[in-house]
């Protein structure tokens, strides 16, 4: 039911992310001070932006489990925050490659947009190690949940603290598309619906390959119980730390399941 | 709410009046953390942007030292079980956690800011004082509230000692922000400004909101 889809959602990503790239390199005209480098923008930014977006939905969806205590909206806030973090670590790298190129210094602390991404990610970084830590599945959700929750939060506090704190030293780039040229601000919008849409294909085929390898240990196991094998606790997994979805319930719920 | 929150807190206290567990450890770690601090920078007096940035991160480290220990006894001792069992709202525990901690942060300054003033502080505290304590209140108001959530979510962990800290940092990096900015100017040589309102603003919106959320929060981390 979760790779329902899955086939159209990959395509149009592909193709929309060529788009993008197309139009980056041979559409957008290069930038009068920073030239050829200035390219970088048109990944650097949507990701930050879309894992910002990320980790507020992760929030948005354990709000969610709070109040229904559907391990589902567990896993998908759990598969948000993951999925940005990962796009996390690919702003800041292109960031410190950005802001070597023109700046002159892998960092820079008198941006604050840099420096509230960085503080959000360490935050975001203890999610894992939180979840590591806590043996019972249940209580392992529901304390996941109020930490996306607070996090969720600080994403746009952390930037309105950072950002006072710091004189506009650097021209805003991300403050409004209006200032671009509006070839650029094309490209840039194309860019970003391409990495807003790789980020939801990664997520739902995360959530799918859960979904499926939950449902396989739930069958599994009813097969060795028709064989008559006694099965002495779970097989042996990798450490994760996703949530670990009751398989049962998982597969009981499965006919109903409308896509999601 | 108010009686139980009352009770609680008696509790509190009384049981750090007896077992003296987090208050002295935080004010010794602090005046500790100025002679570090002191053979660190290489400098007998500090002022300004430095004086602020020093004060605020002991404080901090500090502060953290209780937030780790303020519900060690609960999850070790059954005062969770106990606390279930009883007929009470449960945000209560939150409320009077939170006044136990402000009152222990407001102990560690009565300690350790006069320390600060006598170690390292080039120019004298004196007419800074009234500024400084409202800029110190709001800092404190906004540490308790994230503090005690924090405490809370690491507490029942493997790790405790370890998620404590890192949870907390970041989500107090706005108030060290705030809380340094606003005091430095009036730590500067000299004359002593006025804080920036900008700064006390924020660190009031920031108390605020945190209050409100771990006041929201609190109750699904007490559900077993």
């Amino acid at each position: 039911v979760y790779g329902k889809g899955l086939r159209a959602l990959s395509i149009s990503t592909v193709a929309v992310m060529a788009l993008a790239l197309a139009l980056v390199f041979f559409y957008a005209p290069l930038e009068a001070e920073q030239g050829f480098l200035q390219k970088i923008f048109y990944v650097h930014v949507p990701l930050a932006i879309v894992a910002l977006c990320g980790f507020v939905a992760g929030g948005l969806f354990a709000i969610q489990h709070l109040r229904t205590r559907d391990p589902r909206w567990d896993m998908r806030s759990y598969v948000a925050i993951h999925m940005s973090l990962i796009f996390g670590v690919a702003t800041l790298i292109t960031g410190s490659i950005w802001a070597k190129g023109s700046w002159g210094h892998w960092w820079v602390w008198d941006e604050p947009t840099l420096v509230s991404f960085l503080i959000v990610f360490l935050l975001y970084a203890t999610y894992q190690p939180l979840r590591f830590a806590i043996e019972d599945p249940e209580r392992q959700a529901r304390y996941a949940s109020v930490f996306a929750v607070t996090a969720g939060a600080f994403v746009p506090l952390n930037f309105i603290a950072v950002r006072a704190s710091t004189a506009y030293v650097h021209p805003r780039v991300l403050g409004a598309t209006s200032n671009l040229p509006s070839q650029m601000a094309l490209t840039f919008l194309v860019s970003l619906l391409g990495i807003a849409l790789l980020f939801t294909t990664l997520c739902k085929y995360e959530l799918t390959a859960k979904h499926t390898r939950a449902q396989l240990r739930a069958l599994r196991r009813l097969a060795d119980r028709r064989a008559g094998a006694a099965v002495l606790g779970a097989p042996a997994r990798g450490r994760s730390a996703a949530p670990s979805v009751h398989a049962t319930a998982m597969t009981a719920h499965t006919p109903e399941r409308p896509g999601i | 709410m108010r009686r139980t929150v009352g009770a609680l807190l008696r509790k509190e206290l009384l049981v750090e009046l007896r077992t003296l567990e987090s208050v002295p450890g935080m004010s010794l770690f602090a005046v500790t953390t100025f002679v570090v601090f002191h053979f660190a920078l290489q400098r007998s007096s500090v002022d300004g942007d430095l004086a602020a940035g020093i004060l605020w991160v002991t404080l901090l480290f500090a502060a953290i030292l209780g937030i780790n220990r303020l519900f060690v006894a609960d999850a070790d001792q059954g005062g969770f079980d106990g606390f279930l069992l009883a007929p009470v709202e449960r945000t209560a525990l939150f409320v009077a956690k939170a006044l136990a901690l402000l009152a222990y942060l407001v102990v560690l300054e009565i300690i350790a800011v006069p320390a600060f003033g006598l170690l390292l502080l080039g120019p004298s505290l004196g007419q800074a004082m009234p500024q400084l304590l409202g800029v110190l209140a709001l800092g404190d108001l906004g540490i308790a509230a994230i503090g005690t959530l924090v405490a809370a979510l690491a507490v029942r962990t493997r790790a405790r000692d370890l998620l404590g800290p890192l949870l907390a940092l970041p989500l107090l990096v706005p108030i060290v922000i705030g809380g340094a900015r606003a005091t430095s100017p009036l730590l500067a040589l000299g004359h002593a400004d006025d804080p920036p309102t900008r700064w006390l603003l924020t660190l009031g919106l920031y108390d605020l909101v945190f209050g409100l959320i771990a006041y929201a929060l609190f109750d699904f981390l007490l559900e077993d």
